[in-house]
């Protein structure tokens, strides 16, 4: 005898429940705090905030937490939560020169002013598992460490004052693309439909938010010979800069607050044309928190998307189809979509069914004749 | 941390009635609307939900189908979204409810003039398959140029001898827009011509479409092979129900099955009357 499938509802709260148990994991080991997260785990935060698009660093925290380390569960909390907050004006753009630097590096050049800023970096790390961390607590926070780490900080970055823009000393020569003043305010991706063709500010908001992955491989594949466009990294910047927005009631400009972001300006090679002389052209990245794999990545996408811009051939590679790339770069859209083919399809799958079964009834009485296609 | 009546802030609610109205006055045409990023995931029905979130009043009596029954998992969880964050009276009966949230299925109780039904749509245009480009599609469309997905079911015809589509079947609607009725078993295209108000929402996609009461829709065909919307030829096990779309259950190891209406509540309803054969 059939039983409907019924109990939908009892089913839900048990899963939750036993979600929430396992979240916690075993109880005899001490509960994560946000500020531990918030800590311990910052490159994990950058990129909820990034890719949430919501500069947050204790609520990111939480989503990860919330969301057991899966990084785009937490984006996609951060993202719902973002979407119920009012807006109560905008921003003066981030002055990206005056950024105060943690880390500022140049492939193009050997020193500049302001100098090379190695700062805190995986870069020159050997990747050995440092077992020392396995300790329970203490390991590398003793007193020494912390003081070097302090003292590398006052030396370096945090102190220093404004370093110009590496693209400058080029573009005083007159030798990089220069880039079109446009004061227009940028359409916004999260109040309007995405629409085509899309313009610079909407595929560097598209790129700004999209996966981390996602953006990694496109650029990856114009490094492979789709789209090539001959990238150097000119400058990578990343520290904390001022945002301050116009108050109408004072008339005046106040700071609100700081916050961290990597930026990153590829100067690409540029074969010129015949109306132009040779010149260097950049591609863009900017990006919340240190997050330079992702701000150099959508540097080089930003340039492959330039294609028609800058008057280049379209060679058909998909990091210079803005279609392609921008419908496909939001990991919490592609998430969703994946995974609703879990829920249940009987009906469609019925009417497939039903069909497959007809045509092939209707294939066997033609190819052996109707006694065996009867079955 | 409460939230505005039925989640979104009227703003939004404001953006996406602007968005109906004018799917209204275009029947068929698919509109751009700035959806929201919901608290459930793209692909589960955020079209519908941000759909029925501005379509919803205090008074409405509200119901959602997953399949055609009101008790499968995301129905159960789009629908106590709405008890949580509207407070409206939910249902289960189709008769009693004023607005209803669909996932691929038209409910057998024929829909009356005061009913909205708001479907959960995963890819907005029909010709989605045939072109990738939303630029050209738009085109397209714009251009009422139709031969691509006629040339698609004629070369169905030529290789299976039938339009081999058996869900989300493409629809001409008041024979100007090409429309894809959301992945709707074709044995519901004939109730899109409806006293209802049909609104579709894709949430991910970013378009809202509607039909409005009584407006003419045609599923695409042939004259020499005419839409046909077949279903399984059985009667339903529970009900003798022999009208209605049935889901085929398997009920033992040998494989034996069953067919059962796909619509829960017209089932149920016809074994309370004593219909049941």
């Amino acid at each position: 005898m059939y039983v409907a499938v019924k109990g939908g509802e009892r089913a839900i709260d048990a899963a939750h429940e036993w979600l929430a148990d396992e979240r916690r994991g075993a109880t005899d080991v001490a509960e994560l705090s946000i500020p531990q997260i918030r800590e311990q785990l910052r490159l994990a935060v950058n990129r909820v905030m990034a890719e949430g698009s919501l500069y947050d660093p204790d609520l990111a925290a939480l989503a990860i937490k919330q969301a057991r380390g899966d990084m785009i569960e937490a984006i996609f909390l951060i993202r719902a939560y973002r979407t119920t907050l009012p807006r109560f004006g905008v921003s003066a753009p981030i002055d990206t020169g005056a950024m105060r630097c943690d880390r500022r590096i140049s492939a193009t050049f050997k020193d500049l002013p302001g100098g090379q800023i190695l700062g805190p970096t995986f870069d020159y790390t050997h990747r050995l598992l440092d077992f020392a961390l396995m300790a329970e607590e203490g390991a590398g926070a003793t007193p020494a460490v912390a003081e070097a780490a302090g003292a590398a900080r006052a030396a370096g970055g945090a102190e220093a004052t404004a370093l110009p823009h590496v693209a400058e000393y080029l573009d005083r020569e007159g030798l990089l693309q220069p880039e079109p003043e446009d004061n227009t305010p940028p359409r916004d991706l999260t109040r309007e439909p995405l629409d085509f063709p899309a313009d610079r500010p909407l595929k560097l908001q598209a790129l700004a938010r999209g996966d981390e992955g996602f953006v990694l491989s496109m650029a990856y594949s114009t490094q492979r010979g789709y789209a090539r466009n001959h990238p150097f990294v000119g400058e990578l910047r990343i520290g904390r800069v001022a945002v301050s927005m116009d108050i109408p009631e004072l008339g005046f400009a106040i700071d609100l607050g700081e916050i961290t972001v990597s930026e990153c300006e590829t100067v690409n090679q540029f074969t010129g044309s015949k109306t132009e002389p040779p010149k260097f052209t950049r591609g863009y990245g900017l990006v919340f928190g240190q997050s330079e794999r992702k701000a150099i990545s959508m540097a080089l996408v930003d340039r492959a998307l330039r294609w028609e811009e800058l008057g280049e051939d379209d060679v058909g590679a998909p990091a210079q189809d803005a279609e392609f790339v921008l419908s496909h770069s939001d990991n919490v859209q592609a998430t969703g979509f994946l995974e609703h083919i879990k829920l249940p399809h009987y009906v469609d799958f019925q009417s497939e069914l039903e069909l497959i079964r007809r045509l092939r009834a209707e294939a066997m009485m033609a190819s052996t004749g109707p006694q065996e296609a009867a079955e | 941390m409460s939230y505005n009546f039925a989640y979104l802030d009227e703003q939004t609610k404001r953006m996406i009635r602007r968005a109906i109205l004018k799917g209204v006055a275009i029947p068929g045409y698919q509109v751009p609307f700035a959806s929201r990023e919901m608290p459930m995931p793209y692909g589960w029905g955020t079209g519908g939900v941000q759909v029925s979130a501005a379509c919803l009043t205090p008074d409405d009596v509200f119901k959602v189908i997953d399949q055609g029954a009101d008790d499968t998992t995301n129905a159960v969880s789009i629908r106590r979204f709405f008890e949580k964050t509207a407070g409206v009276a939910v249902t289960e009966k189709t008769a009693e409810a004023t607005v209803i949230q669909t996932r691929h299925r038209i409910p057998e109780t024929p829909l009356c003039a005061d009913q909205i039904l708001v479907y959960q749509v995963p890819i907005p245009e029909p010709l989605r398959f045939l072109e990738p480009r939303e630029t050209e599609t738009r085109k397209m469309h714009g251009l009422e140029e139709y031969g691509l997905m006629h040339v698609k079911l004629y070369e169905d015809i030529a290789r299976h001898g039938e339009i081999a589509t058996a869900y989300a079947y493409p629809v001409k609607v008041e024979d100007r827009y090409v429309m894809d009725p959301s992945p709707i078993p074709k044995f519901d295209n004939p109730k899109l011509e409806s006293p209802a108000l049909q609104l579709f929402g894709a949430g991910r996609e970013q378009r809202i479409y509607a039909l409005p009461p009584f407006t003419k829709v045609a599923s695409l065909d042939f004259e020499d092979y005419p839409f046909d919307p077949s279903k399984a030829a059985h009667p339903c096990a529970l009900c003798g129900a022999e009208d209605s779309y049935l889901d085929e259950v398997i009920v033992d190891d040998a494989g034996g099955r069953m067919f059962v209406c796909s619509d829960t509540d017209y089932c149920a309803s016809r074994r309370d009357t004593g219909e049941a054969a």
